[in-house]
């Protein structure tokens, strides 16, 4: 590879003004901001600068991650390393971008503005990415370009004048292939300069937009306290945004300086002047100068293997053959991959609280640690592998570029319902557990469907759902006799109600709650790669750290709380049955409180208790009906002796309790009832708060009572009780 | 013709998009511009979404967003 001279464009120290940097080699260390749009392996780079010595988090009040991570100059000195979100344009269309304007132009209260900053360009895509690199150059940081994926260009036949480009841009610009580690020594190199030249790029301002972008850039130096050349940056970026997105966290601007922005958009208005367009345009026309002085391109080069490959990845007939096999493997490993690593942890801490039990004296302290603690938490851990597998296959998708063409042959179907093609993974592995599928909406970059999708998703039917159909369909169709057919077509209804269900109320909240303009659907389709081990291992486990500190520890919490409810009050005789213990326990209390309630859909108190303690997950349901109805061990694979105990309940008048009727409204019960607490955490992570998650309790359980409601009273109107 | 119009493999110029006013400026921004030669590479196995190539790269966007695009065939 042919090396840039390094640094031989200018050498102009760093201007004074930088104050908030303290960039100087005697200070504290620099912080680089890594920016570039996506796709173009930006965290390949940022990967392979920083190897594991990250901290992944989150910025305060936006669902947008925040990566940063520490690297050591050629002298050793510690530098800073921010990893901002892949964006197109600082022009922001959505909290990640936004996040990543915020954080250059200094706007963050959380983030110190960088002291200087790395770009990234995909060598093979040079035009689209220098806009990005031009608008971040105006900002008149300390800047490096690092053109990534050489190879990539070089077999596409592209070749580019690296030296004429660092003279165009001013500033360095450092060929490489993070994927395979060439060019990191010159990028180190480059950041470990304490001369890094200031941009020198140009364009021409449209004439008659350039008079505004003088007096907002004033405006914003006097009443916003922006230092000059961002000041200057930023005024043009206010002209392009039309609905400037403003995340939590950022300084909004100062009165004056709105009333001057509002005061020339009039202006253009009436003289019918498209000043973003105008904008966009010349600034473009810059770049297009470059590239063409850059740029040659060997047209011998064929069409590119990636070009090649999509004929059949999205073939009218392969497309979908593949897209299915795909599919089928994701959601097969997640269901039953995960099954043995969940059985062992299931095990492991079933034997570590007997081994507890069998050294503590008993009591309370005892129980709380066994039935609390070490259950909440083998609660959190069970959905690892789940999460694991599930992420393995995302980066996996992400990484080799089949992710945008899985969204590219759905959208169309997904778009029927006002979401689009990236909602579907999430929702198809919502059919295993809802956690990792609300964990996944994390690749719909539309903030609105994905807030649609995390509201949805628990409604496909998942695994926890699985023991409580079993145990109703035993109940409701007892016997030998009674065909496999009856069974499967019974449980089939339940999952044909639940994707119903999803994408009905996926097509009402797009129609209502979350009205608003459709986004412009435009997706990148990225060249495909080889996906790097190292890369999809570090997000898995990103994905997995992130669940247990944040989700884990308030269902941990809340299992602590469900368990106390179960216990609380003691029986007075403490020779007192499990059975009589739960009967008379808070949670037996509240079971009788909504007896009122659920008189109407045919359940008791008894079953009262069972849907207030399968709050916490679903499957508690069948184990608290074998507390509640004196079926000490119950078995999810034969649950004989428990439907033998349940068909033999009776009311008080000596009406059966588990009519068909009943059992049948509790199977749908709990296909819309929000019964997962662990759910209830992760979706109150994602969304970062507590009103959607709420929100999602109230219309799921609403729905679930509303639906047994009918069933009930169109059952007995039909005699079928 | 509108971009939705071009059959699978032709190419053309861009010729008008909607006014920027709300939602067609990323589409800009990604470098979709008046005298841009754009190609209808192919669409989705429904027929919707396309898939275009514009300066170098590929590009998704759904049929209705196309059909407010003006190109001009270069009868090439």
């Amino acid at each position: 590879m042919d090396l840039p001279p390094s640094g031989s464009a200018s050498t102009s120290p760093l201007p004074g003004h930088f104050a908030s940097g303290g960039a100087g080699p005697a200070h504290a260390a620099p912080t680089f901001a890594l920016v570039g749009n996506p796709n173009c392996g930006k965290s390949t780079l940022f990967n392979a600068l920083t190897g594991l010595k990250q901290k992944v988090g989150n910025y305060p009040g936006v669902t947008v991650e925040k990566k940063l991570g520490e690297c050591y100059s050629q002298h050793g000195r510690a530098m800073k390393v921010i990893d901002l979100p892949g964006a197109y344009s600082l022009a922001a269309r959505s909290p990640d971008e936004a996040v990543m304007r915020d954080v250059l132009l200094g706007r963050r209260s959380d983030t110190p503005q960088p002291d200087r900053i790395i770009c990234i360009v995909d060598a093979s895509n040079l035009e689209r990415n220098l806009y990005l690199v031009h608008q971040v150059l105006d900002l008149g940081r300390p800047t490096i370009v690092a053109l990534n994926m050489m190879d990539v260009a070089a077999r596409a036949g592209v070749t580019i004048d690296v030296a004429r480009l660092e003279r165009d841009l001013g500033v360095p610009v450092i060929p490489c292939e993070a994927a395979h580690g060439k060019g990191l020594v010159e990028i180190r190199l480059a950041m470990s300069r304490t001369d890094l030249p200031l941009p020198r790029h140009s364009w021409d301002i449209p004439a008659p937009i350039a008079p505004a972008v003088s007096e907002l850039q004033a405006s914003l130096v006097q009443n916003d306290a922006r230092q000059p050349l961002i000041a200057r940056a930023e005024a043009l970026l206010l002209l392009t945004d039309q609905d400037p997105l403003r995340v939590a966290g950022s300084a909004p601007h100062s009165a004056r300086t709105i009333a001057i922005l509002e005061q020339w958009k009039t202006r253009w208005h009436a003289a019918a002047i498209d000043w973003s367009g105008a904008l966009v345009n010349s600034r473009y026309e810059a770049i297009s100068r470059i590239c063409g002085d850059v740029v040659t391109r060997d047209s011998r080069a064929g069409p590119p293997l990636s070009d090649r490959l999509d004929g059949v990845v999205v073939h009218p007939f392969w497309g979908w053959a593949i897209f299915g096999g795909i599919m089928a493997a994701i959601f097969f490993s997640i269901f039953s991959f995960a099954e043995y690593p969940m059985n062992l942890i299931d095990g492991g801490v079933a034997a570590f609280a007997d081994w507890v039990k069998s050294v503590m004296p008993p009591g309370d302290l005892r129980d709380l640690i066994t039935d609390g603690a070490i259950a909440g938490v083998g609660g959190v851990v069970i959905f690892l592998p789940q999460i694991l597998i599930l992420f393995f296959f995302i980066g996996l998708l992400e990484d080799t570029g089949y992710m945008a063409r899985a969204a590219f042959i759905m959208d169309r179907l997904m778009n029927k319902v006002g979401l689009n093609g990236r909602s579907f993974i999430p929702m198809l592995s919502s059919y295993a557990c809802a956690i990792p599928g609300v964990m996944a909406t994390r690749t719909i970059e539309d903030a609105k469907d994905r807030l649609v999708t995390i509201l949805v998703a628990p409604l496909m039917s998942c695994s926890a759902r699985l023991p409580v159909y079993l145990l109703m369909i035993a109940a409701l169709l007892p016997g030998e006799a009674v065909s496999t057919g009856a069974k499967v077509g019974l449980m089939f209804t339940m999952y044909a109600l639940g994707t119903l269900g999803a994408f009905a109320f996926a097509w009402l909240f797009k129609r209502t709650l979350l009205k608003g303009e459709p986004p412009l659907m435009i997706m990148e389709l990225p060249p495909y790669r080889m996906p790097r081990i190292r890369d999809v291992a570090l997000h898995m486990t990103e994905r997995a750290m992130m669940f247990l500190r944040k989700a884990g520890t308030i269902i941990l919490a809340l299992s602590i709380v469900l368990w106390a409810l179960t216990t609380y009050p003691k029986h007075e005789d403490p020779e007192a049955t499990s059975q009589e213990q739960i009967a008379q326990s808070f949670a037996g209390t509240a079971g009788h409180a909504i007896e009122p309630v659920i008189k109407p859909l045919g359940y008791d108190w008894r079953i009262g208790i069972g849907l207030i303690s399968s709050f916490a997950a679903r499957e508690v349901f069948v184990s608290s009906m074998g507390v509640i109805f004196g079926v000490e061990e119950v078995d999810e694979e034969d649950t004989t002796p428990l439907r033998e105990a349940l068909l033999a309940a009776r009311w008080p008048d000596g009406r059966q309790l588990f009519t068909p009727l009943v059992c049948f409204s509790l199977m749908v019960f709990y296909v819309f009832a929000m019964q997962c607490l662990s759910t209830v955490a992760v979706v109150k992570r994602e969304t970062n708060s507590w009103k959607w998650p709420l929100f999602q309790i109230a219309y799921m359980t609403g729905t679930a009572y509303v639906a047994c409601l009918v069933i009930h009273l169109v059952g007995r109107l039909v005699g079928w009780a | 013709m509108k971009l939705s119009e071009l059959s699978p493999g032709s190419s053309a110029i861009l010729r008008e998009l909607p006014a920027t006013g709300t939602r067609f400026l990323r589409m800009r921004e990604m470098g979709l511009l008046p005298g841009t030669r754009v190609k209808l590479v192919r669409t989705a196995p429904l027929g919707d979404p396309l898939e275009i190539e514009v300066r170098g790269y590929h590009l998704s966007l759904r049929r209705d967003e196309a059909a407010q695009i003006v190109v001009e065939t270069t009868g090439g």
